[in-house]
């Protein structure tokens, strides 16, 4: 374990300084004159000009990198060229509530997709097993803006039962937080649920065979123990840390759930500097959220570790 | 198969005349009810894609007033849009946009990123080192936010939409084939193909491509299931087609305004791409079943 983690770090300064260089290229996508674009609408030279020096367009390449990343590394993403703002403070207003919606997303997913896939293990070859089968594939089938487009069809303008968009703090009144990002968390989280039932299904038909389920089936075990403490336990493990890795994709669905439903969060953060050609906080979101995806991924590979007896020596 | 031990030593294989790989592979496909099932929807979709002009019953682009809104009925078994334009014809023609794509899409990544990823395996090194850490910086960004990133700095556009999203899948066939290099090259008859002198261009493409192939298109069947999502949900943001071109992602964007007047408009889009990304999950679901060598 000692030796592992500071390889592990180590090994991450190489890909985040990729990273970093990927994001940074971006700009060398827009076509012509990059201050041009970024100026906009308002082609005032005065404007450009100023652009052209913030972003130090009159310097060579490697250098405009330099002075960007030199930046970044104390915290400064840039200014967001709509609002004026910095775009690191953007980023701290927005995130809180991608985290609220994906904290919820991920409760949903582990509470459809391991029990599904658990029973779908057990009860391998009967229906219980086909419905999870089915369940699965339509979770990974169904596009979630569609899926949410439905839901608010169905929950808000024909029953009525919830909003249709916005979004309130859980601090400001808890109650109408949930009741605005149930529908939201539910269609994010269902796509995990099916890659996490997949996982837990495989992971657990390979316990289920193990020996040490022989054991103590052997040793007259109640089946619900032998499932639940002895197969469940160390299935579980993998299953965890593959979950882990579907932060991604809870990121990149919140883009459009968030669209969806009108939530601003980070997704709603993105796509607004989209449009809006707020090239800064597009990077920065960006440079963000693959931040945050890397050191989850090496969160993960630490809790495989720890968890796993075998491989801490 | 049955490998049998003959007296000499040597291991003779009895093969039933016509039982290639390839042939068996197809047998095995076509033994699982799911994944033909994929296999024929993909088939009628592709035929709607192809003869669009011809299947659908109205003009995609032609407007009329007197049709606003309408639910669906026997003029128009989908309904029409806010402008009266007809749905089914718009969801066939839209087949063309999501289908063209997810294989254009997909295609780019194959074909950039499998010679990448063979090279690395194959020569390995300081080039196999660089090629790997620029592999994990693309797959560190998630899937749909480099796609978004890299269309909104290229341009809104069909064609830039495929790029980006062809952009964004290549690291997976890098790695994919890489993976499977290294374990070829370790394999006797990658090093027999060597010794007889053989230049490694050549043993690359006639003795290792045909035999990464398999897993290479079962990947890459279900990339394009994530392609047509990822097409559906840049189209959604404004990002893929254009319009008043239609493709599923965008009219599924409109029909979000009218959903309390006209909610048949977010049905049909929906549908269509969902039975797509189903099918080709199922095909690629089958695919690696009948190539996978452990069964």
């Amino acid at each position: 374990m000692l030796s592992f983690l500071p390889r592990r770090l180590l090994q991450l300064i190489p890909t985040l300084f990729l990273v970093s260089v990927l994001i940074f290229g971006l700009q060398q996508l827009l076509p012509g004159d990059p201050a041009l674009v970024m100026a906009g609408e308002e082609k005032d030279p005065e404007v450009i000009e100023q652009i052209r020096k913030q972003y130090r367009l009159d310097q060579p390449l490697p250098m405009q990198y330099v002075y960007w990343i030199g930046g970044v590394l104390q915290g400064d993403l840039g200014e967001s060229m709509r609002i004026r703002q910095p775009v690191s403070q953007l980023i701290a207003e927005k995130l809180p509530v991608t985290l609220q919606l994906a904290t919820m997303a991920m409760t949903f997913a582990l509470l459809i997709g391991i029990p599904a896939g658990v029973l779908s293990a057990v009860k391998k070859g009967t229906a219980w097993d086909v419905g999870a089968n089915v369940f699965a594939l339509w979770g990974l089938s169904t596009p979630n803006f569609w899926l949410g487009i439905m839901m608010i069809f169905l929950f808000s303008v024909q029953l009525g039962w919830l909003p249709a968009s916005g979004y309130v703090s859980p601090f400001e009144d808890l109650g109408q937080s949930l009741a605005a990002t149930v529908m939201p968390a539910f269609v994010l989280g269902n796509a995990i649920a099916a890659v996490l039932m997949r996982h837990m299904r495989s992971a657990m038909l390979q316990a289920m065979s193990a020996d040490y389920v022989r054991t103590a089936r052997a040793k007259g075990l109640h089946e619900r123990v032998v499932v639940l403490r002895h197969a469940l336990r160390n299935a579980l493990t993998p299953v965890i840390t593959l979950g882990a890795l579907e932060f991604g994709t809870l990121l990149s669905g919140a883009v459009l759930t968030e669209q969806v439903f009108s939530i601003p969060g980070f997704g709603k953060l993105i796509v607004d500097a989209v449009f809006n050609r707020d090239y800064a906080v597009v990077q920065g979101v960006v440079l963000v959220t693959a931040t945050v995806y890397i050191v989850l991924n090496l969160l993960a590979d630490v809790l495989y570790v720890l968890v796993n007896p075998r491989l801490r020596a | 198969m049955n490998a049998t031990i003959e007296p000499g030593g040597v291991a003779a294989t009895k093969v039933d005349a016509g039982d290639s790989p390839g042939r068996l592979a197809v047998r095995a496909v076509l033994s699982r009810p799911t994944a033909v099932f994929g296999g024929v929807v993909l088939v009628l979709v592709a035929l709607l894609a192809i003869f669009a002009p011809w299947v659908a019953p109205y003009d995609p682009l032609a407007t009329s007033w007197a049709a606003v809104r309408k639910a669906p009925s026997a003029a128009h078994w989908f309904g029409t849009d806010e402008v009266g334009r007809d749905l089914l014809s718009r969801t066939i023609w839209g087949a063309r946009a999501s289908l063209s794509a997810g294989v254009i899409a997909v295609t780019i990544a194959v074909g950039a990123g499998v010679p990448i990823g063979m090279l690395a395996g194959y020569v390995g090194g300081w080039l196999d080192a660089v090629i790997g850490r620029l592999t994990d910086a693309m797959l560190a960004v998630p899937f749909l936010i480099l796609a978004i990133a890299l269309a909104a700095f290229l341009g809104p556009s069909l064609g830039n939409a495929m790029i980006a999203i062809g952009v964004t899948a290549t690291p997976i066939f890098v790695r994919l084939a890489r993976g499977q290099v290294l374990a070829a090259r370790a394999e006797d008859w990658v090093e027999a193909a060597r010794a007889v002198g053989n230049p490694p261009a050549r043993i690359l493409l006639r003795h290792i491509l045909p035999n990464i192939l398999p897993p290479v298109m079962v990947q890459a069947t279900l990339a394009v299931a994530a392609a047509i999502i990822a097409e559906a949900s840049l189209s959604f943001l404004g990002l893929g087609q254009q319009p008043p071109a239609p493709s599923w992602g965008s009219m599924l964007n409109t029909a979000q305004r009218f959903l309390t007047q006209a909610p048949w408009m977010a049905v049909f889009p929906g549908i269509a791409i969902f039975l797509t990304v189903l099918a080709f999950n199922l095909f690629g679901d089958g695919l690696r079943d009948a190539l996978d060598p452990k069964k």
